[in-house]
């Protein structure tokens, strides 16, 4: 068989799945919550034009990302280069595509809100 | 036997079913598999990238998830920010869970143990296809009403206490008859949206009424909160600038604020339950093959395997959608 099916690997494996399940289930509680009851302090702080309370979820989206891809669907047990040309490819062009959206995002609604015209009317 | 997931593929011989050689080690499905998710990815993350653009553009008038999202099944009236999300969230979660014991399962070469979690994955998949549909429900229909405006915006009604109130308890609908124009009536390709029951009219006349009323804008204030107006401004915005009454949303009007929400909302969770569709049906196909011992007599659950990593797909997918639309 492929994967090693002896008694102790197995057991670990198994053991790893259901670790993996409450690792995620914490995380999003932690999330639900905190989007509940939004701390002020988390929403009235930011950091690089972001509230403290969105880099929470954005970080904590990105954990919960890395343990789905890296057990549940094996990505650990990959070879060294697949999961480079999975991993990379999908980083690089999203990072790239998010930041240059965002950017041109917030320059529109600047020249919304600060032009000349009025939009609500 | 090879040190990889897959025993024999039947393809010794041809291109990828020489020998120990693998490109990435991987077998030749598999690594489409990978191929296939790597590009899905990226379709979903423009997505939620324009996304990100629309709701940066409008950043100042964009709806507040927590109001759009707080229903809860047989709890009418409850506001329940989130639960029923993080509930959904949950099921897709463990249908993941149960979907890798399958593989699990099936790298053991244990078939009732994988006919078992693929049927508990199966079902996680269909309940949270039917959460899905009741969240459109939902939403379609609206709950409170909203007015809209000359500029395309909408203002949303409050009580006393700047609690959101229902257009349909405040004004009446007068009698009037009158009928809708249906394509088949008249010209070519024209027809109407389907009629409101309460008329602008009837809105501005209960608004007039009932003095402790006033009106909340689109615009959010530096609180994260809705701007809300004194009782004079209130009574000449909606004097002035009110064009009609929206219940609901859809793809053109939205009563919880900007339309675009509304187009994003559909198009995202649309595409992503329809991946949610494919993947039940697939993993039904599967499952079928599992009982009548397809992958027993070829000696690998390579196949289990494959769809399960569609399926984590979903779910990988689906935490991204939440954080995006329903928490930040």
């Amino acid at each position: 068989m492929a994967h090693d099916t002896t008694h102790g690997v197995h057991a670990g494996a198994k053991k790893r799945i259901w670790q993996v399940f409450i690792i995620l289930s914490i995380l999003t509680i932690v999330e639900v919550v905190l989007g509940i009851i939004k701390p002020d302090f988390l929403v009235h702080n930011d950091l690089v034009s972001l509230s403290f309370l969105n880099w929470i979820f954005i970080v904590l989206t990105i954990v919960k990302a890395y343990y789905i891809v890296w057990a549940f669907m094996h990505m650990e047990h990959e070879s060294g280069s697949l999961r480079r040309v999975v991993v990379w490819t999908g980083v690089f062009l999203i990072s790239y595509l998010i930041a240059i959206l965002l950017i041109e995002g917030s320059y529109i609604q600047e020249i919304y809100s600060d032009g000349y015209i009025t939009w609500d009317f | 036997m090879e040190a990889t997931t897959v025993a024999k593929t039947g393809t010794e011989g041809q291109a990828w079913g020489g020998g120990e050689e693998q490109p990435l080690k991987a077998s030749y499905g598999k690594l489409m598999m990978w191929f296939f998710i790597t590009s899905d990815a990226l379709t979903f993350s423009g997505f939620l990238a324009a996304y990100g653009f629309s709701r940066f553009k409008f950043i100042e008038e964009w709806p507040i998830a927590d109001e759009v999202f707080n229903h809860f099944p047989f709890l009418h009236g409850v506001d329940a920010p989130m639960y029923y999300v993080a509930l959904m969230t949950f099921i897709l979660i463990f249908s993941s869970v149960t979907m890798v014991l399958a593989v699990d399962a099936g790298h053991q070469m244990k078939k009732d143990k994988v006919v078992t979690y693929m049927a508990l994955t199966i079902l996680g998949g269909i309940i949270f296809l039917g959460s899905q549909a009741w969240e459109w429900k939902n939403f379609i229909h609206g709950e409170y009403g909203a007015v809209e405006t000359r500029s395309g915006k909408i203002i949303q009604f409050v009580d006393a206490n700047g609690d959101r109130i229902a257009l349909d308890e405040f004004a009446t609908a007068s009698p009037k008859d009158r009928t809708q124009h249906l394509a088949k009536n008249g010209i070519w390709f024209s027809s109407e949206s389907s009629l409101n029951l309460l008329a602008l009219e009837d809105v501005k006349r209960g608004f007039e009424a009932n003095k402790t009323l006033r009106v909340r804008t689109m615009q959010i204030t530096e609180e994260g909160e809705k701007e809300i107006l004194t009782r004079e401004e209130s009574l000449l915005k909606l004097n002035t600038s009110g064009v009609g009454v929206i219940e609901g949303a859809n793809l053109s009007q939205n009563e919880y604020g900007a339309p675009l929400f509304g187009g994003f909302f559909f198009f995202i969770t649309g595409f992503h339950g329809f991946h949610v569709l494919s993947g039940v049906l697939i993993l039904i196909i599967v499952f079928f093959n599992v009982l009548v011992g397809t992958y027993e007599k070829r000696g690998s659950y390579e196949m289990v395997e494959k769809v399960g990593l569609y399926w984590h797909f979903v779910d990988l997918v689906w935490v991204f959608v939440f954080t995006f639309f329903y928490l930040v």
